[in-house]
């Protein structure tokens, strides 16, 4: 039986050649965090890292994945939300329906890696997916106050909560205990 | 977006329906309706032991003060949220309002869906489900608000019952009741089952508005966390025991049917267990997963008689709108005077032509839901914008009493008016009909979602003004040509030949999309022009291209006459104060006093509509290659009171991705009956690099609840039209911008 390393698993599945990653993903894996929108990798709702890459899982052949290749999906970016990207989706309440969001995140991870502290061009080039609810201006703002987190993180500083991340981007009020 | 249901020839419920008739009602009476069903999980309500059984989490069951609050032992409170969640951020706001006058602890609040089955069981006591018109809030505020404030008043009682004192010796504030005299405190939580048996109160009275602590304020989101990991459950991502997949394909050509299936092939593939028929138009596969169940629907050979609407393209309805700009059948919607005789004997005449093309909502997920159909008893699982329609829907697709149906909402991916219809609930359920006791989740493609819209309406409009000698405006008539959307979804509601949506923006004074303007003469009136594809609420629906339409004319007479078109504005608008201050909010931000940023040019609109008032100013520039860039928005809205300022803004900034999408790429053709584009390769949709930045200005004049979610779209493409028009002189009379050339 074929096998995928998925989050750090290796699991088998069992599908007809030609199934794309993203439809093994959701339905024997039951991964479903990575979302199907188009098909035709335009969207880019189906992102998940193959090696710390962004790809598009929609149009990726499952067969074509070797067992060496280390699939991560939103599920497996951090064990509950708290990837500097996620904690700054949170301050920023960026969302709307959430949909396209688990991709969005994906590019977003992978871009601060490559690039730490990213310019708006930077940001342009690499955010290519749809969101119909229209997010971007606080994806961009919310990749930004990321990358500042990311950098303090790297001269010690300690984790800032949600609720302090992105106070004076949007000045959103957080309420301890609240969204349990 | 303000119909309920959606009775056009495929998609026949009657919007009535969604009310339960008086011998339903009583046959429901008292059944069916206990409260421990619906104290669940607030992201996927179930109350079906299956779904339990798979992991979803239920609440501990507790009884509930009144229909809208649940209060737990432990203090935490459960607010049911009637309207559903697609983006728009009304279940934060909505909760926050019950939990005003509730007086509760924020910090302990979750929410969820009651279901249409119990509001029809329980004599519609969550009111109205449907969630759009941008209603959630306003549509609901006084229904909450009295929810919340019952329920307070019940559990302050309970408190004072219980020590024996008056109520009026006695205060609450987050949850925490306290008896003032003798200073004993007890929790809402302790008091709950008490309160669950007291009378409801009659006499409800509103806090005022200036002791608020909830609503105004700029609360994060409920339902942020779990659409960051992964862990939002979705239509699409449901799995229930034992269910297989369905993919669907309709006919391509609008009210066509099948003619024949060749199955031979498709059955023997891996996974496949039926190829099935789904009412005359459709064919749909059904297998073990939707890949497979998908890849043997593209490889069935099925032939349609498409009959004589696949003749029909957008030019031959084009030729039927521009006949009908000249047509003696048209309806009024604003009359002031003689306008057509003032402009006759005016000195000066200009006039113009426009038109607004089909588009697509294209909502991230695409149509799907999961339906149980049983002899007995028909289940769905749906994200719908519309429970109760959802339900009737159910019902009549079923074959069953509404009694044995039951919906259970899911978040939306996206709703923006296509998920106010049932049709593809229909076809979900008559799908499972042929599977009975199995559970089967139906998903559209992309390609199939493109091609099944229900499309924003096309229409053409003819603007004429007469200028008097000193080019003042003497008379102006606007004569819309095109479609109706309540033809398709709601005929019942045209009445006398008049569609009164489609005069969004255009109406006479008043609370509701109404004219920001005073011309000494005015007519505007509709020729309806019905083509065969499906019309249906849009985002923003008919105020988006009737304020195209007049606000881009306004900057044509206004450059005509050689007038500064926000002075022109302001001239016409001196008896529409609110309408007048959105816009002056807005030139105050741009900075309209002072020249913008060398290369970079203005445009205005204004227009007023889902209840609120509201004006944009755009910057771009145009290179000398015709590349257009969207520099600067700045939006002003006046939605009266504003419950969450933070979600508002989010929602002004998507509008302008909405409505720049739409003006820029947007446009659905039709070719021999079928509408052309596929997925978004060929219909494009606004990515973040073409996004500009989103000033957002609320003014709050307070004392009427406007809605959000969608005037602000309407505002978007005509600002960006004057704003290139000043930069090119070139003025842009139809959509989408892709094909013109702003060359030099």
């Amino acid at each position: 039986m074929p096998k995928l390393n998925v989050n750090g698993k290796m699991l088998d599945y069992d599908a007809d050649e030609g199934t794309p990653l993203l439809w093994v993903l959701r339905e024997q894996l039951g991964l479903t965090g990575t979302k199907y929108g188009c098909g035709v990798a335009q969207c880019g709702a189906c992102t998940v890292h193959i090696d710390g890459v962004p790809v598009r899982s929609c149009v990726m052949p499952a067969a074509a994945m070797k067992a060496t290749q280390k699939i991560t999906t939103i599920e497996g970016l951090t064990p509950n939300g708290t990837h500097p990207i996620q904690k700054a989706w949170q301050a920023l309440d960026v969302p709307q329906c959430g949909f396209c969001q688990s991709g969005m995140i994906m590019a977003a991870t992978a871009l601060i890696k490559d690039k730490p502290n990213p310019t708006d061009k930077d940001i342009d080039d690499a955010m290519t997916n749809i969101c119909r609810c229209g997010t971007y201006n606080r994806v961009r703002a919310a990749i930004h106050v990321a990358a500042k987190e990311m950098a303090a993180a790297k001269t010690g500083a300690k984790p800032k909560k949600v609720a302090e991340l992105g106070k004076s981007v949007l000045d959103i009020q957080h309420i301890d205990g609240s969204q349990a | 977006m303000s119909t309920p249901s959606n009775p056009s020839k495929r998609d026949r419920t009657n919007t009535d329906a969604t009310v339960a008739k008086p011998s339903r009602r009583t046959f429901l009476k008292g059944s069916a309706a206990t409260t421990a069903g619906l104290v669940i999980g607030f992201h996927v309500p179930f109350f079906n032991k299956q779904a339990m059984a798979q992991g979803i989490n239920a609440a501990p069951v507790s009884p509930e003060v009144n229909a809208w609050v649940v209060v737990q032992p432990n203090d935490k409170v459960i607010i049911r949220i009637a309207r559903s969640e697609m983006g728009q951020g009304s279940l934060t706001g909505l909760a926050q309002m019950v939990a005003e006058e509730l007086e509760c602890d924020w910090a302990k609040v979750s929410t969820e869906y009651p279901t249409p089955g119990q509001n029809l069981a329980r004599q519609r006591v969550w009111g109205d489900f449907s969630t759009g018109g941008s209603r959630g809030i306003r549509g609901s505020q006084d229904n909450v608000r009295k929810g919340g404030a019952a329920a307070r008043m019940m559990l302050v009682q309970a408190a004072a019952d219980g020590w024996k004192v008056p109520v009026t010796e006695c205060t609450v504030s987050k949850g925490v009741i306290t008896h003032v005299p003798s200073k004993r405190t007890t929790t809402y939580g302790k008091v709950a089952n008490a309160a669950g048996k007291l009378t409801p109160p009659t006499d409800v009275k509103f806090k005022d508005p200036k002791d608020w602590t909830l609503i105004g304020k700029r609360l994060a989101r409920l339902d942020t966390v779990d659409k960051t990991t992964g862990k939002q459950v979705y239509g699409m991502d449901l799995k229930l025991p034992g269910m297989l997949n369905a993919a669907v394909k309709d006919a391509p050509v609008f009210g066509s049917k099948v003619k024949s299936v060749d199955d031979a092939a498709v059955l023997k593939r891996p996974g496949v267990k039926k190829v099935l028929r789904v009412g005359d138009t459709a064919v749909a596969v059904v297998a073990d997963t939707w890949w497979r169940a998908k890849t043997a629907l593209d490889a069935l050979k099925i032939e349609w008689e498409d009959g004589h609407n696949a003749k029909a393209s957008s030019a031959s309805f084009a030729e039927t709108l521009k006949a009908g700009l000249d047509a003696k059948d048209a309806v009024v919607g604003n009359s002031i005077g003689d306008a057509p005789a003032a402009i006759a004997g005016s000195a000066r005449k200009i006039e113009a032509v426009y038109s607004y093309p089909h588009q697509n909502h294209v909502c991230m997920e695409t149509m799907n839901a999961t339906v149980k159909w049983t002899p007995d008893k028909c289940e769905v699982w749906v994200p719908t914008q519309n429970g109760e329609a959802a339900l009737a829907a159910t019902a009549e697709a079923a074959g069953l009493p509404p009694a044995k149906c039951e919906v259970y909402k899911i978040h939306l991916g996206g709703g923006f008016g296509r998920r106010g219809a049932t049709d593809f609930i229909r076809q979900a359920v008559a799908i499972a009909k042929q599977m009975p006791g199995t559970p089967v989740k139906m998903i559209w493609s992309r390609e199939e979602d493109m091609a099944q819209g229900r499309f924003h309406p096309v229409t053409q409009c003819k603007m004429v003004a007469g200028l008097d000698d000193k080019g003042e405006i003497t008379g102006l008539t606007m004569r819309i040509s095109g479609q109706s959307i309540l033809a398709y979804v709601a005929p019942q509601n045209i009445r006398e030949g008049k569609d009164p949506v489609v005069f969004q923006g255009l109406n006479p004074p008043g609370p509701e999309a109404s004219i920001g303007y005073t011309f000494p003469t005015l007519l505007v009136d509709h020729a309806m022009r019905n083509p065969h594809v499906p019309a249906g609420f849009w985002r923003g629906v008919n105020l988006n291209q009737n304020t195209i339409y007049l606000e881009s004319f306004l900057d044509e007479i206004a450059h005509a006459t050689k007038q500064d078109p926000l002075a022109l504005r302001r001239k016409l608008m001196s008896k529409h104060p609110k309408h007048l201050a959105v816009l002056n909010a807005v030139a105050e931000k741009i900075g309209y006093d002072k020249p913008a940023p060398a290369g970079v040019f203005r445009g205005l609109a204004q227009t007023m509509g889902f209840g609120s008032y509201v004006a944009a100013c755009a910057e771009v520039s145009v290179s000398k290659d015709g590349v257009l860039k969207v520099h600067r928005i700045v939006a002003a809205t006046d939605c009266g009171n504003a419950v969450n300022p933070q979600q508002i803004e989010a929602q002004v900034e998507g509008s302008f991705v909405y409505g720049l999408g739409a003006a820029l790429y947007q446009e659905c053709t039709v070719k021999d009956g079928r509408i052309e584009q596929t997925n978004f390769t060929d219909y494009p949709s606004l990515r973040l690099a073409d996004m500009p930045k989103v000033e957002t200005v609320i003014v709050a004049s307070g004392g009427f609840w406007g809605g959000v979610g969608e005037p602000t779209i309407a505002v978007a493409a005509p600002a960006v039209l004057n704003a290139i028009f000043a930069a090119t002189g070139k003025r842009i009379r139809d959509l989408p911008l892709k094909n013109h050339s702003l060359k030099a």
